[in-house]
């Protein structure tokens, strides 16, 4: 497979047939507590469509075998299947090498990956971090481990009421102290927007490198690594429509090769004596061991699957979706939504007065609706706005306005018994 | 809705709205608190206890309506039992809601929550008071957690 061999199979004037789209993902038409699955949960996890299903057995029937090492067919095969897959996420991203793309296991250990690297290697006493009040834990915890083990400091922007990143403050905590820059494009617990492109733009001007946290914004737009100009990005393949298991790393070449190594063992080196180790180049030089070979090969067919619906169309469906859900739930007294952001991913973390979160969680499981109930791994976010929790409707193109109608009647149906 | 109506029974709904004993002891002797990370349920227990019966038992703190509802009516049941009591009795609520039979037998007005069984996923709502009633007891000094 080469990268050019990608081209968009729907035409561009024709309808967004979500029936013909939801045959694609078998786990939808099944009954949960008698009702037909509503499944409003794909921040949390997407649903795999059928091309990334057959991709994985296709790999595990036919072609299984370790990667870069053996002289025979099957590894040449796994091996050409597995960069294949590399090949097709750095076209995905518009990245300029496939040197820049690193598999890992998720966006978690991307951003580990970063902080054990990058951070030991690039942050000192009295350096500054700065993230935003609506990461996930996972852009916030490395980061608290890294600055207590160099004695540096996390610096926090704030959000507005809406739950947009107050600039003014933004600029204000950038400085020569600043090392790194790492923050959301798309939040997971609000579905906020950040103004990514300006968070870059101005910590360029100040030379300060910076992270992006993709992993609520690959499932739901096209993402160029090269325009927003970042120098690494993150993202899970389980929340794009791959495996839970893969996930990427993408990092400018020039930072990369400044970096020590994360983990030491097989693949990410060129030659071992007990005297000195040489390491492998770029991007093996990261992934030590044997990697999540079929993981790589169903995250490129989950994207590529995406691709061919046209990422541009994605956005504008769900776009409808969102609105279509903001209306509904706005119309039940009582409900209150957490992150009312301008520019705003398909994603309603709401509340219902005096019902909790978790009771409401369990009666929308009864309608067969699945949401999710909690923190969303952002309690700093549920302290922002004085909750101790919220139901997340999240969102993607396989969803239907009839499904967030069923939602609704549930939200309704919870009011009564709490009446 | 019918099994949401075993699970959300009027009186579970009624000490959610009402919850009995919330309230702070200033001067409790054996207090404890207890959190349950997956769903953010927070909750202080107070005890008084005298020549071991606990004489006062209240509670603080934020949770959906089981877990309000389980630390209303546990403090309301453990009132004036002695410790070998409220230690049995615990145990008797465990087996309810987790055990292979699920008698409800001998737990009194707590067998509302015999319904929480079909519902794995919340029966820690239920055990986070009674987890925290043990920890005062024995005066545990870290926090509890359900997980």
């Amino acid at each position: 497979m080469t990268p050019g061999a990608f081209v968009t199979p729907v035409a561009p004037n024709e309808v967004w047939d979500v029936e013909r789209i939801r045959k694609d993902f078998p786990i939808l038409h099944q009954q949960v507590h008698g009702k037909p699955l509503v499944y409003l949960d794909s921040a949390a996890t997407s649903q795999k469509p059928q091309a990334v299903i057959d991709a994985l057995v296709a790999y595990y029937s036919v072609d299984n075998s370790n990667v870069h090492r053996g002289v025979h067919v099957l590894s040449e095969r796994a091996t050409a299947a597995y960069e294949g897959a590399r090949a097709r996420i750095q076209h995905h991203l518009n990245a300029a090498s496939p040197r820049e793309i690193v598999f890992v296991r998720q966006a978690t250990e991307g951003i580990n990956l970063v902080m054990a690297s990058f951070g030991r290697r690039f942050v000192g006493p009295g350096d500054e971090i700065v993230i935003s009040a609506i990461e996930h834990h996972a852009n916030i915890v490395p980061w608290q481990m890294l600055c207590e083990e160099k004695g540096a400091r996390l610096r926090v922007v704030p959000v507005d009421e809406r739950g947009e990143i107050v600039m003014e403050a933004y600029v204000r905590l950038l400085g020569s102290r600043t090392k790194l820059v790492a923050m959301t494009q798309v939040s997971n617990a609000l579905g906020t927007v950040t103004p990514i492109e300006e968070i870059i733009r101005l910590a360029h001007q100040q030379d300060i490198p910076v992270l992006v946290d993709g992993a609520q914004a690959v499932p739901h737009q096209s993402v160029d690594v090269q325009a927003l100009d970042c120098d690494f990005y993150v993202f899970s393949g389980h929340k794009a429509y791959g495996p839970t298991g893969i996930g990427v790393l993408y990092g400018k070449e020039r930072w990369l090769e400044r970096m020590p190594p994360f983990q030491g063992g097989g693949d990410m080196i060129k030659a071992v004596t007990f005297e000195k180790t040489t390491y492998n180049e770029l991007p093996y030089k990261f992934e030590a061991g044997t990697p999540h070979i079929a993981g790589a090969i169903g995250l490129a067919a989950g994207l590529e699957y995406i691709a061919g619906l046209g990422l541009d169309r994605i956005g504008e469906y769900e776009r409808e979706l969102l609105a279509c859900g903001t209306r509904l739930l706005s119309a039940i007294p009582g409900v209150r939504l957490i992150g009312t952001a301008r520019h705003k991913a398909a994603v309603l973390s709401f509340v219902l007065d005096g019902v909790h979160a978790h009771d409401l969680g369990t009666i929308l499981d009864q309608q067969g609706v699945a949401v999710r109930a909690g923190h969303h791994c952002a309690m700093p976010v549920m302290q922002r706005f004085g909750v101790p929790a919220t139901v997340r409707a999240s969102m993607t193109f396989y969803n239907t306005p009839a499904e967030l109608e069923t939602l609704a009647a549930a939200v309704e149906g919870a009011r009564e018994i709490f009446a | 809705m019918s099994d949401l109506r075993d699970l959300y029974q009027q009186v579970i709904l009624d000490h959610n709205r009402k919850p009995r004993n919330f309230r702070r002891i200033a001067d409790a002797n054996r207090t404890a608190e207890g959190h349950n990370p997956l769903c953010g349920d927070q909750i202080a227990l107070y005890l008084t206890v005298e020549d071991g019966v606990v004489k006062d038992a209240a509670f603080q703190g934020s949770g959906c309506a089981i877990s309000k509802a389980a630390a209303s009516m546990m403090t309301a049941g453990v009132i004036g039992k002695p410790e070998p009591e409220v230690e049995a009795l615990f145990h008797r609520v465990h087996a309810m809601l987790t055990g292979a039979n699920g008698a409800a037998a001998e737990v009194g007005k707590l067998a509302v929550f015999a319904g929480v069984r079909e519902f794995p996923s919340r029966i820690k709502c239920v055990t986070l008071a009674w987890h925290t009633l043990q920890a005062a007891l024995r005066g545990a000094a870290e926090p509890v957690s359900t997980e």
